[in-house]
């Protein structure tokens, strides 16, 4: 597996999807942890575990699992939005051992689908271009989807923005208006005030 | 060959933080590191790149978004990372794509006889186009959410300032009036007219 991070051991680590709705996404990880005796991370430590849970943007929990050190998960999104996948080992060490760590390699994928490699190694020419052909469709409507989401994002910026433009407008006013009415109270306050202390 | 690789990642980045990742990179790979914040703050973080001896091959600080395309002068574990260590209190989502080698040719020029069909050929450019389209789809995506995130901070600024200001004006007003009459109070004793 490709990249990998280090987190602590009873650390949980987040990270962020905003995907459109209907997007599969899979994930593989390998989890090692750090021996202090050998100085190196341990290629499978017995009982490891990982919680992987997926919380979807309406705070929902679309997947909560204890994997072993090394698996795949994987969800499908039914809202869009920003997806919360997060990890955290089962350990239950409630003494923090100092330097001990974890490994976690991580390898994410979003809405792709994977290419069938043997269906593509058939020696039939035209089988080959119609597998990479549906594979080109399949990239366009994962394309499209995430254009359809793209579009509501931007139409609700559009509308956050329109709003802080009236709010400013409006407040403006207000505040003007407030300024205008306890200027006049001021004085009139202050005017009668006087004429009672029969200062005028 | 190998595989292209390319791995995204969007987390969040508290403050005073500093997350590293690691990837084990052939020697002569091409690889090319692209990082965005999203959200937070003045939206720019620190990234750092090094190679297996340590040795700096890009180190920025407080940028919102670079992209770093280097080769892999030998093999090992490559190591950038990014730190929010000068903030204060705001946490930062940043996003990255860390891309290692190139993509294989879709239909590979070995065993072949013939040059490609137009059909194959129609497939190899269509295939770059949406790999082009793909890519400013993330770039375009990042930049709406992170001009989102921007207009919705300015909108509960100006409410919540607004509001105060509103609040602070009408205070500050009454509390005056009623401050100048309190030094009038005072002076009923001595003012009192003589001889009238």
């Amino acid at each position: 597996l490709a990249l990998y991070f280090h987190i602590g051991e009873r650390e949980e680590k987040c990270i962020i999807e905003d995907i459109p709705s209907d997007t599969l996404v899979v994930g593989n990880y390998k989890v090692q942890r750090w021996d202090i005796h050998k100085h190196d991370f341990l290629e499978s430590a017995p009982g490891l575990g990982m919680f992987v849970t997926v919380t979807s943007p309406s705070g929902e929990v679309l997947l909560s699992k204890l994997y072993g050190p090394q698996g795949t998960f994987s969800f499908t999104s039914y809202l869009s939005g920003e997806h919360i996948i997060c990890f955290q080992s089962n350990s239950t060490r409630f003494a923090v051992i100092a330097g001990s760590k974890l490994r976690i390699h991580l390898d994410i994928r979003v809405g792709e689908h994977f290419l069938d490699e043997s269906a593509i190694q058939a020696k039939d020419k035209v089988n080959e271009v119609n597998v990479r052909l549906e594979h080109l469709i399949e990239q366009i409507h994962h394309v499209t989807k995430e254009q359809d989401y793209e579009r509501k994002r931007e139409e609700k910026f559009r509308k956050t923005s329109e709003e802080t433009n009236s709010n400013i407008l409006w407040w403006a006013i207000v505040q003007t208006l407030i300024l205008i009415s306890v200027g006049i109270w001021q004085i009139k306050s202050l005017r009668d005030f006087f004429i009672s202390k029969k200062l005028v | 060959a190998c595989a292209a690789r390319a791995s995204e990642i969007t987390f969040e980045l508290p403050d005073n933080a500093k997350q590293c990742f690691y990837e084990e990179i052939a020697q002569g790979t091409k690889c090319t590191l692209e990082f965005q914040v999203i959200t937070g703050g003045h939206y720019d973080v620190d990234c750092r790149l090094e190679d297996p001896d340590g040795i700096v091959l890009y180190k920025e600080m407080k940028k919102q978004y670079d992209s770093f395309t280097f080769t892999a002068s030998r093999n090992g574990t490559y190591k950038f990372c990014f730190s929010n260590e000068f903030s204060t209190f705001t946490h930062k989502t940043v996003y990255f794509d860390f891309q290692v080698g190139e993509d294989p040719p879709l239909f590979p020029s070995e065993n072949r006889v013939t040059a490609l069909t137009q059909m194959e050929s129609a497939c190899v450019s269509i295939h770059e186009a949406l790999k082009s389209v793909i890519d400013y789809q993330t770039h375009f995506r990042l930049r709406e959410a992170q001009g989102r995130s921007r207009a919705e901070d300015l909108n509960t600024r100006v409410a919540y300032w607004s509001i105060g200001e509103a609040i602070i004006l009408l205070v500050v007003s009454i509390g005056q009036v009623f401050l100048l009459k309190s030094f009038f109070s005072d002076k009923r004793t001595t003012t009192t007219r003589v001889g009238s």
